[in-house]
């Protein structure tokens, strides 16, 4: 126990004195307060954002009439929907990064004279990168598919929805008001895990060319700027942990001492 | 009957939308991946199938890669198989509540955002001018982040978090009855955990130690975040041929190179996939 605490302890302490020590002045701060001011900083983290976002809204879309119907539904359909979900475990994500990449580059070769260049301009936007979206959904969908499908088994959703239909309700209006509300939970640990994902990804947009967050943090420090980029990903790290430390802890009281 | 047939219908139609999604997200470019690895492919050049992508996959330096690769992952998912459930173990044991959430949440951080931050922590710590480094002369003592061991080092910050998630499960579902019984017949604790908790573990540890795997061979930000690692990775090697580091022809490979992870990744995954079965059988 004590050595895993000074073994995890350890590199992150290491990282904070390595950002506050300057050689010439000793100790300050500057790394921290540069954080702000840094270059580029703002329009990759923005782009990380962004995709977060849209990655969250679309795992959200996909999965959740999912995880309903497979609680509902027979247990082919479950092995069925496990099988597709569980997938992209099986395709690392570089080697999915490799795939994507011939395909854009056959798309370049082949679809210049097409209606279909635009599509292809599009889903490449440096602003907005729909195919970096697509590989992180893709890439999301295991572990947010397993998060939502524990919160969905701790309810008894069959005995839910005839309870709001016996009192009038559509199924549509019962699913919204009845089964989201009490997926709350597992809805916000799913859209961490992501958001986690999303913030850290590397492999995919650093070999597809785009910068967002993580590949920021790699380049500035090849340039150069290593305590501050040392700094941001020592924050980023340290703020993701605080929110996830409170889903877990508020996670907890709202049900009960049953556990996760 | 044509309710519930009514329904059946239903859920097929609200899980369509997921797998169309995955069919064209995930499908085409697997497809596009396996097409590539047995194919040539030059502009305005007519395709033509090969295996030499494969066989150039697995001769000279990428056979050294990928054998790299395997090693690396082998090794780091062994030792955080045995920490991770030796942590988990004093997790689940302690009676501070508090101690569980922090080990938990920081655990799911760690194995999820990792990548990145998690190399410059270790190369701002035990780097060449890192602070450890610096401080003990650890370099004069045959000290370098960035060889196997290292590396290893470096994973392991990763994976055990990953181990802890993985394995916490299977703690809580030892029944303290379990425990009390086999002392009564006069088991010491040795003897618990080697007649008792290690068999009903066992499907977990070894479904962990796979998923450990799995996941340090699929590996790519750290090792590419930690410029200047000397040891050989698949990835890297995948990453620097698609990057036209190499020649234009090499993407081709790159393919191939691709397709061994997966042919590995599927292999890890089918054993993966029956031992978590089973150790769910125990743990209801």
């Amino acid at each position: 126990m004590i050595i895993a605490a000074v073994y995890f302890v350890g590199p992150l302490l290491g990282s904070f004195v390595f950002t506050v020590d300057d050689p010439v002045k000793g100790f300050n701060l500057s790394a921290y307060t540069q954080i702000f001011s840094v270059s580029g900083l703002w329009p990759a983290l923005q782009l990380s954002l962004l995709l977060a976002v849209a990655t969250i809204a679309l795992v959200f879309l996909l999965l959740i009439p999912t995880v309903i119907a497979v609680r509902l539904g027979t247990p082919r359909l479950r092995s069925v929907v496990e099988f597709v979900c569980m997938l992209p475990l099986v395709v690392p994500s570089i080697a999915l990064t490799s795939g994507i990449n011939i395909l854009l580059r056959w798309g370049t070769d082949n679809l210049a004279s097409t209606p279909f260049w635009d599509t292809l301009l599009a889903i490449q936007n440096a602003n907005f990168p729909v195919v970096l979206l697509l590989a992180y959904v893709v890439m999301a969908l295991p572990l947010a598919f397993r998060t939502l499908d524990a919160g969905m088994r701790a309810l008894d959703v069959r005995t839910l929805l005839e309870a709001a239909q016996n009192n009038g309700a559509g199924r549509v209006r019962a699913i919204v008001l009845v089964i989201l509300p009490n997926l709350r939970g597992a809805m916000l640990n799913a859209a961490m895990l992501t958001l986690a994902l999303v913030l850290g990804e590397f492999t995919v947009s650093s070999i597809l060319g785009y910068t967002p967050f993580a590949v920021w943090i790699v380049n500035g420090n090849s340039a150069g700027d290593g305590p501050v980029t040392t700094a941001v990903s020592l924050v980023s790290m340290v703020l993701t942990w605080a929110v996830l430390l409170a889903l877990s802890v508020t996670g907890r009281r709202k049900s009960g001492a049953t556990p996760a | 009957m044509r309710s519930s047939l009514r329904q059946a219908a239903a859920g097929r139609l609200a899980v369509l939308p997921l797998i169309l999604f995955v069919a064209v997200a995930f499908g085409v470019p697997a497809l596009a991946m396996a097409y590539g690895a047995f194919t040539t492919y030059a502009p305005g050049q007519p395709t033509s199938y090969t295996g030499g992508n494969l066989s150039a996959s697995l001769s000279g330096g990428y056979l050294t890669a990928l054998e790299g690769s395997v090693k690396l992952s082998a090794t780091a998912a062994l030792i955080a198989t045995v920490a991770g459930l030796l942590l988990a173990q004093a997790v689940v044991t302690s009676r501070f509540e508090v101690l569980r959430h922090v080990v938990l949440s920081a655990s799911g951080v760690l194995a999820n955002f990792g990548g990145v931050p998690l190399a410059f922590a270790f190369v701002a710590t035990l780097g060449n001018a890192g602070v450890l480094t610096t401080r003990l002369h650890l370099t004069g003592a045959g000290w370098s982040l960035y060889t196997f061991w290292g590396l290893v080092l470096v994973y392991l910050y990763f994976l055990i978090p990953l181990m802890v998630l993985s394995v916490i499960p299977s703690l809580d579902g030892l029944r303290r009855q379990w425990r009390e019984a086999a002392q009564n017949n006069g088991a010491n604790l040795v003897q618990y955990w080697r007649f008792v908790a290690l068999p009903v573990l066992a499907p977990s540890l070894l479904g962990g130690f796979v998923l450990l795997f799995g996941s340090a061979f699929a590996a790519y930000a750290t090792a590419a975040a930690m410029v200047g690692a000397s040891v050989p990775l698949i990835t890297l090697q995948i990453a620097d041929a698609l990057n036209g580091n190499v020649s234009a022809s090499a993407s081709n490979v790159a393919l191939a190179m691709s397709l061994d992870m997966v042919v590995i990744s599927v292999l890890v995954m089918a054993l993966y996939l029956p031992l978590q079965r089973r150790s769910a059988r125990w743990l209801v």
